[in-house]
């Protein structure tokens, strides 16, 4: 009970400034990613590039998005795999 | 050959066209040779923040135009002797008049001859905003501690690295400390962290400016004005002097964070 009311009054007491920091870094995650419309095009190519040393894939069926969960965002990547090198398991 | 620097935002009302004079007549008082450029064409205001609008015969268009030559137009501030020149902005015509390579030769042409050039860049982001850096060797991007101007600011920062602008410094305009302090307001350190940008200084909230600009006085000039003890800071940290950040209040906490930020203390 007493646990409760506390943590009732510390969320009234909680100062705005950490909500306007956690806000504004979700929000800048975003407005930075879609500013450059070759970011993800970018990510893209540098992921092929480090996954194909160890994986045949195929490149046309890579997919690279950004997507917002409720409170954090997340990079998503789909990478189609054709077969696997023979090497990679000595990596 | 002198320095142009932009003084530009993203969001309107965080205080471009009080910093472009506020640290133009700072520079002018520490004999360099100084044009304040107003470049928000169709909604001048440096000339009534400065005291010189009706000094206006010529303004930024007449000069790329070929009506007058650039020397007609700036108007010279009886103040500071021959320190402080005011180019002003077309105010009967909108931001299309002038194109980024005439923006270009018009700072190239007073670089010539001047120590500094400080551009006032509208608010926003279209051409505006890309006439007032075309000529621009370095950019001081002000904000406020508001979501609002952060998240602008954020923005204008990546199209200053995008157009390979080097030297680009935050400004933090209207700091409360009494918010700050209540834990209400972000502090420097907040917004630098957020931003990941070099600061040049924060300039404390200070009714005093209201006065100033109801008189056409900058307030770098009101020696008892917080915030013009700031802005004069921010001029010789501009030139390359090491200023410790002033105290925006007399609280040890606060002081030692801002000082740790600046190599000072422990």
């Amino acid at each position: 009970m007493f646990d409760l009311l506390g943590k009732v009054f510390r969320r009234d007491e909680a100062p705005s400034k950490e909500i306007a920091k956690e806000r504004l870094r979700l929000v800048l995650v975003h407005d930075r990613a879609t500013v450059s419309p070759q970011f993800l095009e970018t990510i893209k190519e540098e992921v092929i590039g480090v996954i194909t040393e160890y994986m045949e894939i195929d490149h046309t069926g890579v997919e690279v998005s950004i997507h917002s969960l409720d409170k954090s965002v997340a990079l998503v990547a789909s990478i189609p795999i054709k077969r696997m090198k023979r090497t990679a398991k000595a990596v | 050959m002198g320095e142009v620097i932009v003084v530009t935002s993203g969001k309107g009302g965080v205080g471009k066209t009080t910093a472009a004079a506020n640290l133009g007549t700072a520079l002018a008082l520490n004999e360099h040779r100084v044009v304040l450029l107003d470049a928000d064409i169709g909604l001048r205001n440096l000339d009534v923040v400065m005291g010189l609008e009706n000094r206006i015969v010529f303004d930024l268009i007449d000069v790329s135009t070929g009506v007058c030559r650039l020397k007609q137009a700036l108007i010279r501030d009886k103040r500071f002797n021959e320190h402080l020149f005011l180019l002003p902005a077309a105010q009967t015509r909108d931001k299309t008049a002038v194109t980024p390579e005439q923006m270009k030769a018009i700072t190239d042409e007073i670089k010539a001859d001047y120590d500094y050039i400080l551009v006032d860049s509208p608010a926003g982001i279209e051409q505006g905003f890309r006439n007032a850096i075309a000529g621009a060797d370095r950019a001081i991007v002000v904000t406020t501690p508001e979501v609002s101007a952060v998240r602008d600011a954020d923005r204008i920062i990546g199209l200053l690295e995008a157009s390979e602008m080097t030297e680009v410094q935050l400004l933090i305009n209207r700091i409360r400390p009494g918010m700050v302090k209540r834990g209400d307001m972000m502090d420097i350190d907040d917004i630098i962290d957020i931003l990941a940008v070099d600061l040049i200084g924060a300039v404390p909230e200070d009714d005093r400016m209201l006065v100033a600009t109801n008189r056409g006085e900058p307030t770098v000039l009101d020696g008892m004005s917080r915030s013009g003890r700031a802005f004069r800071n921010i001029a010789r940290r501009i030139v390359g002097e090491q200023v410790p950040l002033m105290p925006l209040e007399a609280e040890t906490g606060f002081m030692a964070r801002v000082r740790h930020m600046f190599g000072f203390g422990s």
